[in-house]
């Protein structure tokens, strides 16, 4: 159909001819605004545009008036069997401990803080995770292609063996094996003040002094002076094509500040080591079996992943481009820097993101080697309240909100990574 | 392993289903009774492994008191005590696995507690062993008693009774221990053994088989004196089945009045015949007792013909016949000095 079909004449035939015309504009402009010709019943229906949105507003019907009925006949079979039901218990005392906990936990508190110790535990874990992960991946994935023999075939090997055992069994593994290491008294001694025994890593830290909280100040304003610095070598460089000096400025930035603050305190550091007393070391810092166990066991098992999309990505980028970078004389840091990476990125980033969420959910494996993760202490809340459906409610709420903020970022970078087309 | 997150996943989205889908009414007449003697066996959530309440052993036969109370049902519901097919749970499985249907009763270390009985849609027939939180620990580490325990790593059952317990009893002696929570029984039992923990807590009469089974050398270890808190174990059933209600009921109290009157599984035959009428009501030829429960006349008799009186089912799992040799101590009759008091059958 072209333009000329749709000049019609207005007194015989004015339905057709309007729903032509809309047809026509359809195909043009697919969302007529409102106004635009004279609107009747039969081309209403027929406009895609509303059609859409007519489906869309029943599809959206249904599914509320499903959920209604669901809540409503969850509601009425609890009351009938006589189980309690609302979020009340959240506020009840827990009268459970928890093993490890990053905020102050007692078992007088209330069952909502106990789940909020088991989300944080799960954030801790899936944060240290795809952080691991995304290194470990990062760097098999650069040794696949390498041309180092040894290189290539060991990353291999890693990768066949990693992503073919399910995670599960990754997870056990670990904590098994942890768990089975000598107890306290015949603990290895992992240098000074750090120990590993069938209780942990235990570790000497720094007892707190208030110059480092200044300390940590001054890490964030060199932190925020780089990037400032940054961007002004950056805009520099275009506007005079000389690259000024930025790894050394910045290196100097980021320690000298902090070392300075620390230093006009006199250095003050007083080591809070572990001592054996008792059962078990006294003092320190500790990160559990379970800990370590699960955090192995998902980032080992996702690195093999990630590391065949960085191979991937890596190898979506066209020799062609490689060679003309080199054939304008660019050095070949600048090469991976400003050719390489950026096209590989592009392809990385998307499938890497669907990996950091399994990631996430994986880690609710925890609760099979006694990591206090949310699906733990979720477990234990729903079987001390017996209200499974909220428990069960509440695990499901905050492991989509993860997901989804996760998935937010993650698409936030994307995009500032895609191909900008001019 | 993976079969038991199998399990578990369907117990606990089987319970969502069930009470999503399931019409919000459901008639009075005894609907478990119904679905039991339509299905021709009863469905008996027990303890994954526990020595002496069930355990299966080599022959995947499950033994032990929860499942002999099991078998006592079967025997007077299905007039066979072999009719029950044995459901292993872990402690958080349990009880959605009861309110969702997928097991007719709950025999599986449960303490009663008010919130168990009153929140849960759950009715606990009467108690069918009496025990307390207790504590197991290395003798390697000299603790005799729990004040000793400050400091210690203690692997326990989540969801338990005695999770709560310990959190309780250390915060009254002010000192401090780290949990190491499980849910896989073998799994927390192995973390123990392997030195995870310092100390393994739960009901006391678990202990003893933990120690003698599964410890390389009993005697390394030591379980604490002292029961620090009350757990009377029941039969769980749904709330809202009053006559399903009343026949666990029932059955508990046979085994404890036949152990009373002197009825054993051996001489039941000629205890049929007795003119006591305590009797007579129980196992006698066509007494009229089962009826009211909506069962036979013989229902009392099978009961200790199949399974035994309560002395039986203690000397088999924890007595003098098994290897575990426990003396009873509570689990006396109260004519013995002990708690057990079976209501009159009459």
């Amino acid at each position: 159909m072209t333009l000329a079909d749709t000049r019609c004449v207005p007194q015989s035939r004015q339905d057709d001819c309007s729903s032509m015309a809309q047809q026509t504009e359809d195909r043009f402009k697919v969302s007529p605004g409102p106004g635009m010709a004279s609107f009747s019943l039969p081309s209403l229906l027929y406009s895609s545009a509303v059609r859409g949105v007519l489906y869309q507003a029943a599809l959206l019907l249904l599914v509320v008036a499903c959920g209604y009925y669901l809540y409503e006949n969850v509601t009425s079979n609890l009351e009938s069997q006589g189980i309690a039901t609302g979020f009340g218990f959240l506020d009840e005392s827990a009268g459970f401990d928890i093993g490890e906990s990053l905020i102050a936990y007692d078992s007088a508190n209330t069952y909502a803080r106990a789940l909020a110790v088991g989300i944080l535990n799960t954030l801790t874990v899936s944060a240290c995770g795809i952080a691991l992960a995304t290194l470990l991946g990062g760097m098999i994935g650069i040794m696949r292609v390498s041309t180092n023999w040894f290189a290539a075939k060991f990353s291999s090997a890693f990768v066949e063996v990693v992503r073919n055992v399910p995670v599960v069994l990754h997870v056990i593994f670990w904590g098994a094996f942890l768990r089975n290491l000598p107890g306290p008294r015949q603990s290895f001694s992992l240098g000074d003040g750090v120990f590993l025994n069938n209780r942990g890593l235990i570790f000497a830290v720094p007892e707190y002094n208030p110059i480092y909280a200044w300390v940590g100040a001054a890490l964030l304003v060199a932190l925020c002076a780089s990037i400032a610095y940054g961007r002004y070598a950056m805009r520099h460089r275009e506007k005079t094509g000389r690259q000024l000096p930025t790894v050394l400025p910045v290196l100097a930035m980021l320690t000298g500040l902090p070392l300075l603050v620390w230093a006009s305190g006199g250095f003050p550091l007083q080591w809070d080591t572990p001592v054996f007393r008792g059962f078990n070391f006294r003092g320190g810092s500790l990160l559990s079996p379970e800990f370590i166990g699960l955090l192995i066991g998902i980032t080992v098992y996702t690195a093999g992943f990630i590391a065949e999309i960085v191979r991937a990505g890596i190898q979506s980028v066209p020799r062609g481009q490689i060679e003309a970078a080199r054939s304008l004389g660019l050095r070949p840091g600048w090469i991976m820097r400003y050719v390489t990476i950026p096209q590989a990125l592009r392809v990385i980033v998307p499938p890497t993101t669907s990996q950091y969420l399994s990631l996430t959910k994986n880690s609710s494996l925890g609760v099979l080697i006694g990591y206090p993760d949310l699906v733990n202490v979720g477990n234990t809340t729903l079987n001390q309240t017996g209200q499974a459906v909220e428990a069960i409610a509440i695990m499901m709420t905050v492991y989509l909100l993860i997901s989804l903020t996760i998935s937010l970022f993650m698409n936030i970078y994307n995009q500032a990574i895609a191909l900008k087309e001019r | 392993m993976y079969q038991q997150k199998a399990v578990k996943i369907t117990a606990i989205a089987g319970f969502v289903a069930g009470v999503f889908m399931a019409a919000p009414s459901y008639a009075a007449d005894g609907p478990t009774m119904a679905a039991v003697k339509k299905r021709g066996e009863i469905l008996c959530g027990v303890h994954q492994g526990r020595y002496g309440f069930a355990i299966a052993d080599s022959q995947g036969k499950y033994k032990g008191l929860d499942v002999d109370f099991c078998r006592a049902v079967a025997a007077a519901v299905l007039g066979d005590s072999e009719k029950v097919k044995y459901i292993p749970m872990s402690s958080v499985q349990r009880f959605p696995a009861l309110q969702s249907g997928e097991i007719d009763m709950l025999s599986r270390t449960t303490t009663v507690t008010l919130t168990r009985d009153a929140s849960l849609g759950l009715n606990f027939g009467p108690p069918t062993f009496y025990t307390g939180t207790g504590f197991m620990v290395r003798k390697s580490t000299n603790a005799t008693k729990v004040d000793d325990l400050d400091g210690a790593t203690i692997c326990v059952l989540p969801g338990s009774t005695t999770e709560k317990n310990i959190a309780a009893l250390f915060k009254s002696k002010s000192i401090t221990y780290k949990p190491v929570v499980i849910e896989n029984q073998k799994a927390m039992v192995g973390a123990y053994f392997s030195e995870r923990c310092d100390v393994m807590s739960m009901d006391q009469a678990g202990l003893p088989g933990h120690q003698m089974f599964d410890a390389k050398n009993p005697d390394d270890h030591l379980i604490l004196d002292g029961v620090f808190s009350k757990e009377p174990l029941a039969i769980g059933v749904r709330q809202g089945d009053d006559q399903w209600y009343d026949i666990i009921k029932w059955v508990t109290y046979v085994t404890f009045n036949a152990e009373e009157y002197g009825i054993t599984s051996a001489n039941v035959d000629e205890m049929r015949n007795s003119k006591d009428p305590n009797i007579q009501l129980m196992v006698g030829k066509g007494t009229k007792t089962g009826e009211k429960l909506g069962l036979d006349s013989d229902w009392a008799y099978r009961v200790v013909k199949q399974v035994g009186n309560y002395k039986e089912i203690y000397e088999r799992n924890f007595g003098e016949k098994s290897p575990l040799k426990l003396p009873r101590g509570v689990n006396k009759l109260w004519t013995d000095g002990g708690l057990l008091y079976g209501f009159p059958i009459k």
